[in-house]
């Protein structure tokens, strides 16, 4: 019974959803320029895919996204396993940290436009930007995850630093880390696309902006359904990751998606 | 391997002040005996034992051992890593030697079947039970092949029948090479079975009290513990740990 239910779930929730859509459009009889029906949408998004510049979009703006996600990986791990094994600098480091934090980096943007100018550049610093933070924080949080126990069955063994930074400190900070990676990626999609919203020639952001403006909200609603799969994607890549790097770990299982 | 300790003491530092937690301690451990430390919380027996593996620094005296001691040193928590299959954690102190993966892989099977977990080596640290994890642990600390091995309350988290179980399996692992062991424990039945010697200690501060000679035969049974011998020495232990409170 349960294993039905998970099945059909899903499939059923969105036809669900589908008609209560078209349901809407038909009865309250919104505008298509406010709300057009699923079919619309449907049609809206089978036309653009089959555009070669739909795909050239998509392929700046997921560049955009990985890259700025990169960058922030490289450099968040880096800083944060030196912050969480050097205790009196990330005491020291502390108010500079929630500062930061506290700083809608999303305000920015406009900052780093006029910095890094309307090419990819800027909104690949801005995705990782956005992505640096989840990933410091919770390599932080990993690397003071050790447990003590751990730590003394590595003493009592004699074993060399690197040794336990491999055996030891690595796969312990993993299940944080990986947690920093999902948000990361999510927040450097954010960055990418609300970059190219704000300047940008390019990139699946620029096309919703220039259906918006050209009053085509049918197609607008398709670029955010390939915005959301393109999300989505890079998600599941972490998920899989994560199965991959931590199958040990209670969020690694495979029934956890 | 013999250890001789001499005049070991430890002081913590705490909020409160300096807090000396073991006063001066003088004990001989011989090659091959069986040496169990009991007392209750705060006699300083953990902190000794930790001295002993060189996870802690003793604030005085010295600790004499002969040879480049192999210590197999198992916690009340079995402390496996959860990243590593069973085998794994069995053989990581051959992999820490740098012994290659296939001769790593036949020395933890002969562990595990050595501490009666054959054919689990390719299982998950956290699908085994309590009992079983401490079990891979022991396996762990005998990889090494010690001349010593330290036990800080190995069953302590383990239910009562286990625990039991796993008394008799420690006294066959150890009659099977004769390994020092020192094993830390605040159970009279089990230190009075286990041991050649228990050392009794006193808290506040922590200090050796008497060390009584246990004389029954080896191996050991379960019946032994219901003899009058056992019962006396287990009843003079247990009035004299009443007279620490």
């Amino acid at each position: 019974m349960k294993r039905t239910s998970a099945i059909w779930g899903t499939p059923v929730a969105i036809i669900v959803l589908l008609l209560v859509w078209q349901g809407y459009v038909t009865l309250s009889g919104v505008s298509p320029l406010i709300l057009p029906g699923p079919g619309a949408v449907l049609r809206a998004l089978l036309r653009i895919v089959q555009r070669p510049a739909t795909w050239q979009a998509a392929w700046v703006t997921l560049g955009e996204t990985v890259g700025g996600f990169a960058i922030a990986t490289v450099t968040g791990i880096a800083t944060g396993v030196i912050l969480g094994r050097v205790a009196w600098l990330e005491r020291a480091l502390q108010p500079v940290l929630v500062g930061v934090q506290v700083v809608p980096k999303i305000a920015l943007v406009p900052l780093f436009i006029v910095w890094f100018g309307f090419g990819m550049g800027s909104k690949i610093v801005i995705a990782a930007v956005l992505a640096f933070l989840p990933v410091l924080s919770n390599t932080i949080l990993g690397v003071k995850s050790v447990e003590q126990g751990h730590r003394d069955v590595m003493t009592t063994l004699r074993a060399p630093l690197l040794n336990r930074l491999w055996l030891l400190d690595l796969p312990s900070a993993l299940p944080a880390l990986l947690t920093g990676l999902e948000v990361a990626i999510v927040l450097a999609n954010i960055g990418a696309v609300v970059g190219e919203f704000l300047a940008g020639n390019d990139g699946l952001g620029h096309m919703a902006v220039a259906a918006l403006n050209g009053f085509e909200v049918d197609v607008l609603f398709a670029v955010i359904l390939l915005l959301a799969a393109i999300g989505g994607l890079l998600y599941l890549g972490i998920v899989l990751l994560r199965r991959l790097l931590i199958p040990w770990h209670a969020t690694g299982r495979a029934s956890v998606l | 391997m013999q250890v001789a300790l001499r005049g070991v003491a430890k002081t913590y530092a705490t909020s409160s002040g300096p807090t000396l937690a073991l006063e001066h301690v003088d004990l001989e451990i011989a090659a091959g005996e069986f040496v169990v430390l009991l007392g209750p919380s705060g006699c300083g027996k953990t902190t000794l034992l930790r001295i002993i593996a060189g996870l802690e620094q003793a604030s005085a005296g010295v600790i004499e051992a002969e040879g480049e001691g192999r210590l197999g040193v198992v916690f009340q928590e079995a402390n496996l890593f959860p990243w590593l299959r069973v085998g794994a954690n069995i053989a990581l102190p051959l992999r820490l030697a740098g012994i290659a993966p296939a001769a790593r892989r036949a020395r933890a099977a002969e562990l595990a079947a050595q501490v009666g977990l054959a054919g689990f080596e390719r299982r998950w640290p956290n699908e085994l039970s309590g009992g079983m994890r401490q079990r891979a642990a022991i396996a762990r600390a005998l990889a090494t092949d010690p001349d010593i091995v330290l036990m800080d309350e190995p069953f302590g988290a383990l239910d009562a029948m286990t625990r039991d179980a796993m008394n008799l399996e420690t006294q066959r692992l150890w009659l099977e090479r004769r390994r020092t062991i020192l094993l830390v424990t605040h159970s009279i039945a089990e230190a009075v079975f286990l041991a050649d010697r228990v050392v009794l200690m006193s808290p506040r501060p922590g200090r050796i009290d008497r060390i009584l000679d246990i004389p029954f035969d080896r191996p050991r049974g379960i019946d032994v513990q219901s003899t009058p011998e056992f019962q006396a020495i287990v009843l003079e232990l247990r009035h004299r740990l009443q007279e620490f409170a």
